[in-house]
């Protein structure tokens, strides 16, 4: 699949956002990050930021963008729809939630119980997203049970290390937050290894036997239809990033988990002013690591109507 | 609505065989001919005489080399949209664009309430879906919805333009939910199959598998071959001679 670069920053951007609200609106509302005001407009100015700064992304690749409004409608049966749907009930509670934490200094009562909404609506929105590439069956890659885990825990994780620098810069972090956002570093680390194990074994019963109705022996393309590339081949049949698959996949491992990973436990040994800039690092380094781990995803996802094309 | 239809009342598709399907690519060419007029146009054509080609067609023909145990033989094989009974591509649409007909089960899509998300297409196994980049908006096979229910047209014409141009008589269109139809019979008779059963889009188009190869060589040998070029000497001159 063609990665459109609209796409991968607006997943990775608004995963690090949805994560990064969900963990202040359930941490603040339990008292165990402080009303500060600076850290409040920081920190949830960046959570919505990403998560604004993503979906307008998402716009950048539609055809008829003037039209987005249009996408609302039909919840029912589209997960896309559900998506933009979810996204925008959440700016509400993440609103009411931001300006009593901001303006008001406070992050209990009625504070506490938007936080704990705008976590909600953060899960909810971050699994519709996942739903939308697990849901497609043309493409065996994303329509697997790693798909929508995946999507949660990488907005978990980069919530969690972008929270971490937060408290860190503001100097109410805890060995408890660093040790918290390596783990699921960790996790993160674990589970994009064992779904690269899993499509690495993956059995497609779709062939270019099926495809053509052609039953037994082999089905080899002789002519294309057409001798430039079309829509079709631009868009599914995106072949670059397979080449360069396993060298891409340790840029991954080192940028969005071993480095990150390595620059965590130090901060965890480390006192100030070490421990902020490493935490900082940390969550800018797994950022980049992210945008290439999203881009790979699309890249080496394979369509079946290559098929018809003897790819 | 993007939710799908309960129940079609008709189930209007094509029967494609493989077998008399020579690849003549002239379905395609009447398929555009009809529909960048009709009511999905334009089918934007993008550099049409530079190096990079590119532009919106709803039929495409590939060719494929089947080879079994029995030998190999070249497919021709027309690609289109199936008008599937359970169409992802509908059921994906955030704004309501993509719809599957009640009255005849047409897949279609309202080209005012595309965005041109392209989701569609993603969720097409069989690469039905072209996206015009000069309109954004994602266009589609229609069936013809324009000829097939056309009064303006002579009766025997109401039927898709590809198939209406097969010289092969390789297409036929029919209603595929009836079992007495031709089409339905057809399909019956010579064992139709579904295009990527295992997706479970349940496609309405059907394909023909080429006929079984035959056992039977011809029995007639021809005869051989007269040299083309005349032969000179004595020899020659009593061959002219004696041929006049």
């Amino acid at each position: 699949m063609h990665p459109a670069f609209s796409v991968v920053f607006f997943t990775t951007a608004t995963g690090a956002g949805y994560g990064l609200l969900a963990l202040l609106g359930v941490l603040a509302g339990i008292g165990a990050i402080p009303a500060d005001f600076w850290l409040g407009l920081i920190s949830m100015g960046l959570a919505l930021g990403l998560i604004a700064a993503g979906l307008l992304s998402s716009t950048g690749h539609l055809g008829r963008p003037e039209r987005a409004w249009r996408a609302f409608s039909q919840w029912r049966s589209s997960w896309l729809s559900r998506e933009g749907v979810a996204s925008v009930a959440t700016f509400v509670p993440a609103g009411l939630f931001g300006m009593g934490w901001v303006l008001l200094g406070r992050t209990d009562g009625w504070v506490a119980v938007t936080g704990l909404l705008a976590a909600v609506g953060a899960v909810v929105t971050v699994s519709t997203t996942g739903m939308i590439y697990a849901s497609l069956k043309p493409i065996a890659q994303w329509h697997s049970r790693f798909t929508l885990p995946a999507y949660l825990i990488f907005s978990a994780m980069t919530g969690s290390v972008l929270l971490n620098a937060l408290l860190q810069g503001f100097a109410v972090g805890s060995k408890a937050m660093v040790a918290f956002s390596l783990l699921l570093t960790l996790v993160g680390w674990g589970w994009k290894l064992a779904t690269w194990r899993y499509n690495g074994r993956l059995e497609i019963p779709t062939t270019a036997n099926t495809a053509t109705g052609l039953a037994g022996g082999t089905v080899r393309s002789l002519e294309w239809p057409h001798t430039e590339e079309n829509y079709l081949l631009k868009e599914m049949g995106f072949r670059i990033a397979r080449k360069h698959a396993a060298k891409l996949r340790q840029i991954i491992q080192l940028l969005a988990f071993a480095l990150p990973v390595l620059l965590l436990v130090t901060a965890f040994v480390l006192p100030w002013p070490f421990a902020p800039v490493l935490s900082a690092l940390a969550a800018v380094v797994q950022f980049v690591g992210m945008l290439v781990e999203r881009w790979l995803f699309f890249a080496e996802a394979k369509h079946t109507v290559t098929l018809y094309y003897g790819r | 609505m993007t939710c799908l239809p309960t129940h079609t009342d008709k189930r209007l598709g094509l029967v494609i065989d493989l077998d008399t399907c020579v690849g003549c690519q002239a379905c395609v060419t009447a398929c555009k001919e009809w529909n960048t007029g009709g009511h999905m146009a334009p089918l934007t054509d993008i550099d049409p005489y530079g190096g990079n080609v590119d532009g919106v067609w709803f039929n495409r023909v590939h060719s494929y080399e089947h080879t079994t145990e029995m030998g190999g033989r070249t497919v021709n094989f027309p690609r289109s949209c199936l008008h599937c009974e359970t169409p992802a591509c509908v059921t994906v649409c955030p704004t309501g664009a993509s719809y599957k007909r009640a009255s005849d089960g047409i897949v279609l899509i309202d080209e005012d309430k595309c965005i041109g998300c392209k989701l569609c297409s993603w969720a097409c196994p069989y690469g039905a879906r072209e996206f015009d980049t000069d309109v954004g908006v994602m266009k589609k096979c229609t069936l013809c919805v324009d000829r097939i229910y056309n009064d303006n047209l002579a009766e025997e014409d109401r039927v898709p333009a590809c198939v209406a141009a097969c010289p092969t008589s390789a297409r036929h269109f029919g209603d595929l939910g009836d079992p007495l139809s031709a089409v339905s019979q057809l399909v019956a008779e010579r064992g139709g199959v579904d295009l990527m059963p295992e997706m479970g889009y349940h496609p309405t188009n059907k394909y023909l598998p080429p006929r079984a190869h035959t056992t039977h060589a011809a029995s007639v040998t021809a005869s051989a071959l007269e040299p083309v070029r005349a032969e000179g000497g004595f020899l020659g001159w009593v061959d002219r001679m004696l041929s006049n």
